[in-house]
């Protein structure tokens, strides 16, 4: 059997396998992520964190339906000062740990990456495109072309570390958004965020049933549009994409690295496949392209185009 | 398995205590193991997750200690109104007989389920007060204790336990209750050498296993537990020292 090299180098950052913990998912704490790393996950992101801490919305937060999840957290998060401390010795992590950095205005993105900067996260990832919370992302017009480089470029002048910047599959203008981000300095595109918002009823109590109302959309009911936004994105930037939205097999991660994807990102998955889901995903990954003789995941990256 | 709320109507209410009342609604082909708990749902107000305390036949039932806004508009409710609820969820208790459940508080509801599958087991239950005591009809041989003495011997199950220990080999201990007295009463049964299975509550988001907000030393409260082994509880750094708030900060527990 000829080895399978699955290790990737996303913005000189060696992960070996191409499997990221995304943002939102289990990155409460460090010792959540250390889990996630003993359970094959090639890289972790941190919960998305803010200058102030948030208690987000009230329950229900996350449900699912038959096409997969939607939630409305409302970025709950300690607040940068509790994270810097709870997110320390990162070194022992034993996998690349991504800081995911929100705010109300570009100062606070900014007041947050220095906040973080004595621990030793790989990079950073700036979701502008949160569809459910008033202040941040969407509702925040932050998914504009404009916001998006005078956002990237505030986070650019106050960090090293590659940034990576968060899009939403819900705005028609989306490459150009991401290639704001490009050209304001930003490392690597994620794409994408959930998406909507969503709204799920409750017939017999005639109310919606996440307390925000509204929610976004993840999981298989996201995938095609997140392979889509992938595709898409290949063509308009030079920079890696993080492809997220839907993965949780195998195939479905070289399916998005086909698409243009040099990583990929995994969140509701854990909840159809248990937490050991990347190792699962991995196995996957490596029985296919045995089967077909490819040895280098790096090969696959973007073959979907003409 | 879809995670949304079915609505339930309130069959009967019963009083356990001033402050606690049981609600009991029909649980249709839902199965509950004993220690599972249900997210309650009352529609745009909030959702919280509660011990399901009575299973009897068709029927199941919460007991809820009136604590703040969500459980005091439970606590209104009549017969017949209705409230969402999901789940199961989470890790039940493992039940062997010749077993003693140590309850603290309204941590007894989530004992109360085991206590009825095991005939033969020593239940010893304590409160702050006289009032705070519940079950009493429904256990009749329970031991009792409050910290002022209005009730039972005056002090904790941790005074209490100790007793029984020596008295008897239990093949196992249960409890449930404030974790500082969870942690003291698997210290005990560390030292007469029995098995332990402690409840834990955390503040809980999704319920089964994705948000993060139940971590205790990288265990998912939700659905890793709520109910750990002695063994498990021994390496988990957290347990009777840190809790996470709403916001997600990890802070020294109270």
């Amino acid at each position: 059997m000829s080895k399978i090299n699955l290790s990737v180098n996303l913005c000189n950052i060696p992960l070996n396998n191409p499997g990221i913990l995304a943002s939102g998912i289990l990155g409460t704490t460090r010792a959540l992520l250390k889990r996630m790393v003993e359970n094959g996950a090639g890289a972790v992101t941190i919960k998305s964190i803010s200058k102030e801490p948030r208690e987000g919305h009230k329950n229900p937060t996350v449900i699912t339906f038959e096409g997969g999840m939607l939630n409305a957290v409302g970025y709950s998060n300690p607040g940068v000062e509790a994270a810097a401390k709870e997110f320390s010795q990162l070194n022992e992590i034993g996998a690349p740990v991504i800081a995911s950095v929100i705010g109300t205005q570009k100062e606070d993105f900014v007041r947050v990456v220095e906040g973080l900067s004595a621990q030793k996260f790989s990079a950073i990832e700036i979701p502008l495109s949160c569809p459910h919370t008033p202040g941040f992302g969407l509702l925040a017009g932050q998914g504009t072309p404009q916001a998006t480089f005078d956002i990237t470029a505030a986070v650019r002048k106050a960090t090293s570390l590659p940034i990576f910047i968060k899009l939403s599959p819900s705005i028609p203008e989306l490459c150009s958004v991401a290639k704001a981000a490009e050209d304001a300095g930003a490392d690597a595109i994620t794409a994408v965020n959930s998406m909507g918002p969503g709204m799920l009823i409750n017939i017999d109590a005639q109310r919606p049933i996440l307390s925000f109302k509204v929610g976004g959309v993840t999981g298989d009911a996201l995938r095609p549009i997140a392979i889509r936004c992938v595709y898409d994105l290949y063509q308009s930037v030079k920079i890696p994409i993080i492809g997220v939205g839907g993965i949780s097999t195998g195939r479905h991660a070289i399916e998005i690295m086909m698409a243009g994807a040099s990583a990929f990102g995994v969140g509701s998955a854990i909840y159809y496949r248990g937490i050991d889901v990347f190792k699962k995903i991995s196995d996957e990954m490596a029985f296919w392209m045995q089967e077909r003789g490819i040895t280098n995941i790096n090969e696959i990256v973007g073959v979907a185009h003409d | 398995m879809i995670e949304q709320p079915i609505m339930v109507k309130i069959c009967d209410i019963r009083e356990e205590s001033p402050d606690v009342k049981t609600f009991f609604f029909s649980k249709g082909n839902l199965r509950f193991e004993p220690g599972q708990f249900v997210m309650v749902w009352l529609p745009l107000l909030d959702e919280k997750p509660f011990a399901v305390s009575y299973l009897q036949n068709d029927v199941a039932g919460i007991s809820v200690l009136r604590r703040g806004i969500f459980t005091q508009s439970l606590h209104d409710m009549k017969i017949s109104g209705t409230f969402g609820i999901r789940g199961p969820y989470g890790r039940g208790f493992d039940l062997q007989p010749g077993a003693c459940a140590v309850g603290g508080g309204i941590g007894m509801a989530s004992l109360a389920t085991l206590a009825d599958r095991l005939p033969d087991i020593t239940i010893l239950q304590g409160a702050r007060t006289a009032s705070g005591i519940i079950y009493q009809n429904r256990f009749r041989g329970m031991k009792v204790c409050t910290d002022d003495g209005s009730l039972g011997l005056r002090g904790t199950v941790i005074d209490l336990l100790p007793e029984q220990l020596k008295s008897r080999t239990f093949q196992k201990v249960y409890a449930c209750g404030p974790e500082k007295m969870l942690y003291r009463v698997v210290e005990l049964c560390n030292r007469y050498g029995v098995g332990c299975e402690a409840s834990l509550e955390r503040y809980m988001k999704c319920g089964f296993g994705l948000c993060g907000q139940c971590d205790c030393s990288g265990q998912r409260v939700c659905l890793d537990g709520p109910v750990f082994t002695s063994a498990e509880l021994s390496v988990m750094e957290d347990f009777g020292k840190m809790e996470i708030t709403k916001a997600g900060e990890r802070v020294i527990h109270k």
